[in-house]
């Protein structure tokens, strides 16, 4: 299984990303977010963010998981190569994340895109074999 | 070969049954030569349009038409208020993305020589690309009024001349602005980048009047040739992506809510007058005054680098559209009036001389059309006719329309040639990302003349003039 693929789209960016988990799953599609943008490689984990999310459902739940990460990445100015997520069920789902990233410096992160929101558009999660999450970024 | 029908020249039909539930045919606006670059997925997102209810006449989309999510990028619908929707599918992130065009007193014979010092004092003056942050810090009450008052606030605070105001869509301040219903999120994204350009296709260009198509339209808009132009293309930054994407989930509630069936989760919406609905619209309108607000500051700080390296001179704003909004606008309809939300997802109003809403300085001829080039490539001054009126509700295209994917792009340019190949043509260019020129490269674009003489050919607005890059600021 690959983490992720990226598909043709004409005016933004379009992925799929896999997991035997839905937890490695959204974990994959964050990496896939960010790989889009920037080399993970030039991305030290050197400080932790910790985000906690609830939706009614797994797909919602999704877009809100890849949306915090956007505005995270905005507001802190800050690159992210590490995803950790727990999911927990009681009434409503909740997502626990663990971020690992460093301060933007443009001189060693040299982007290629900019995210700058996550689109509904063709959005899915399906699980076959594996766990399948297709999301279009509008950069 | 898609599955369209050419009505006349220049129109094309989606035919009911294109897909089901269609309430309307589609409509779009394209020559031989582009139809042949509308995507089938531009098609279905037309046809897609159709089926959202309260769709009146035809789920349109512009010559620059592409794929876009939810409406196709160049999407133009009109829904009715009594059982009408409205949709950030068909506004788009980036809300009250727009342009601006200011007009100066000075020609490119004694501009040019100094082009390179200008670009770097007007990258220094206005802040861009990735997390940029503002040379203003405004407080919370401030970013309130912004979201009210628009460009209004901005010249209060000293920012512009109360004359811009009368040259703006809307003035600069739409109607209807509910700062309640922006997250602290959208502040949070909003605050620190108001009077910032952002990335991607924006930029901040001096421009070189180099064609004047109508004499007599030219002069009222104060133009000729060899003048120099800047032109100002952003939008609603962090703020308006949040406002849209905390919208897009309580919209997606609604759609279950009230039961309605659409084809692309994009295309979440609520019924016009649900409380869903309302919240969106003054979450919306906060966002189009902050682009309007963010405008006029950025107008106001190159207006300071050409007093700096020329004195005395003029820089009046011609005018400033948007082209990513909804508006309540009256239309006749089958021979009725009526009241309708006109979603503009990558086009611009293009209004003739009937229509109140142009300003009085322009109300004999029609509005001002600014069509933005993309980097290296000329943009064009219209003239919106009555025309637009009966075909397009009053729309016109905002632009080229991508034809090449921004990953086609980087795998074919890099960021280095394509300065290099814009600096050949006597084009200087500043980037914050130079990585990120590539997928702006001009060849990635539709060619824009050809996109502009549809406008023109079919009477929706009439050619000014063509503006040709002399300078680029990007993100």
């Amino acid at each position: 299984m690959k983490p992720f693929e990226y598909l043709e789209h004409t005016a933004d960016v379009k992925f799929r990303a896999y997991g035997h988990s839905p937890e490695e799953m959204l974990s994959n599609a964050a990496a896939a977010l960010f790989k889009s943008m920037v080399d993970p490689f030039a991305i030290q984990a050197k400080e932790t963010w910790r985000v906690l999310l609830e939706a009614p459902d797994l797909e919602q739940l999704a877009y809100n998981w890849l949306s915090e990460i956007v505005f995270l990445f905005e507001t802190e100015s800050a690159v992210f190569s590490t995803f950790t997520v727990r999911l927990q069920q009681d009434g409503s789902l909740r997502l626990e994340g663990e971020i690992g990233g460093e301060r933007i410096d443009l001189k060693r992160h040299a982007f290629e895109n900019e995210v700058k929101a996550v689109t509904l558009h063709e959005f899915q999660i399906k699980k076959n074999d594996v766990w399948c999450i297709q999301v279009v970024l509008d950069v | 070969m898609l599955n369209i029908n050419k009505i006349e020249e220049n129109i094309y039909e989606v035919p009911m049954g294109y897909r089901p539930g269609m309430r309307v045919p589609g409509r779009i606006f394209v020559s031989e030569k582009l139809r042949n670059m509308v995507e089938p997925g531009t098609v279905d997102q037309v046809a897609n349009v159709a089926t959202l209810p309260g769709i009146v006449k035809y789920s349109m989309a512009m010559p620059d038409a592409h794929l876009g999510y939810g409406f196709p990028i160049g999407g133009v619908a009109a829904f009715r208020e009594e059982d009408g929707i409205i949709s950030p599918g068909g506004v788009g992130f980036d809300i009250n993305c727009g342009v601006r065009l200011l007009r100066s007193n000075l020609d490119s014979k004694s501009v040019q020589p100094l082009m390179n010092t200008l670009i770097d004092a007007l990258f220094e003056a206005v802040p861009s690309g990735l997390g940029a942050t503002g040379r203003l810090h405004v407080s919370d009450q401030q970013l309130t009024e912004t979201f009210l008052a628009g460009s209004k606030w901005a010249v209060e605070e000293g920012y512009g001349v109360e004359a811009d105001l009368a040259h703006c869509e809307e003035n600069g301040r739409m109607k209807g602005a509910d700062p309640s219903q922006v997250s602290v999120k959208a502040r949070k994204r909003g605050r620190p980048q108001l009077g910032t350009l952002g990335s991607g296709n924006h930029f901040l260009e001096i421009q070189r009047v180099e064609e004047i198509f109508d004499d007599a339209i030219a002069r009222k808009f104060g133009l000729f040739k060899g003048q120099i132009t800047v032109m100002i293309h952003c939008g609603s930054r962090g703020a308006g992506h949040q406002i849209c994407t905390d919208h897009l989930v309580v919209l997606s509630q609604a759609v279950r809510k009230y039961r309605i069936d659409i084809p692309d989760k994009q295309l979440a919406c609520a019924p016009l007058g649900s409380p869903e609905a309302v919240h969106y619209f003054g979450a919306m309108v906060s966002a189009a005054n902050y682009a309007w607000a963010n405008r006029h500051i950025i107008a106001h700080w190159t207006r300071e680098v050409f007093e700096r390296y020329f004195p005395g001179s003029q820089l009046d704003l011609i005018y400033d559209v948007a082209h990513n909004v909804a508006k309540i606008e009256e239309h006749n309809v089958d021979g009725q009036r009526m009241k309708l939300y006109v979603h503009r997802k990558g086009a611009t109003r293009a209004f003739g001389p009937s229509r109140s809403e142009v300003p009085e300085a322009y109300r004999d001829v029609g509005q001002p059309v600014l069509i933005p080039g993309s980097m290296g490539t000329p943009s064009y001054v219209l003239c919106g006719n009555d025309r637009a009126l009966e075909l397009t509700f009053g729309s016109a295209c905002h632009g080229a329309g991508r034809v090449m994917s921004r990953s086609q792009a980087i795998k074919k340019f890099t960021g280095k040639d394509v300065k290099a190949a814009l600096n050949k043509d006597g084009i200087v260019v500043k980037a914050t990302s130079p990585g990120m020129l590539a997928e702006e490269a001009p060849q990635v674009y539709k060619p824009s003349g050809e996109v502009v003489d549809v406008v023109h050919n079919l009477g929706i607005a009439t050619k000014v003039a063509k503006l040709v890059p002399l300078g680029v600021s990007k993100g």
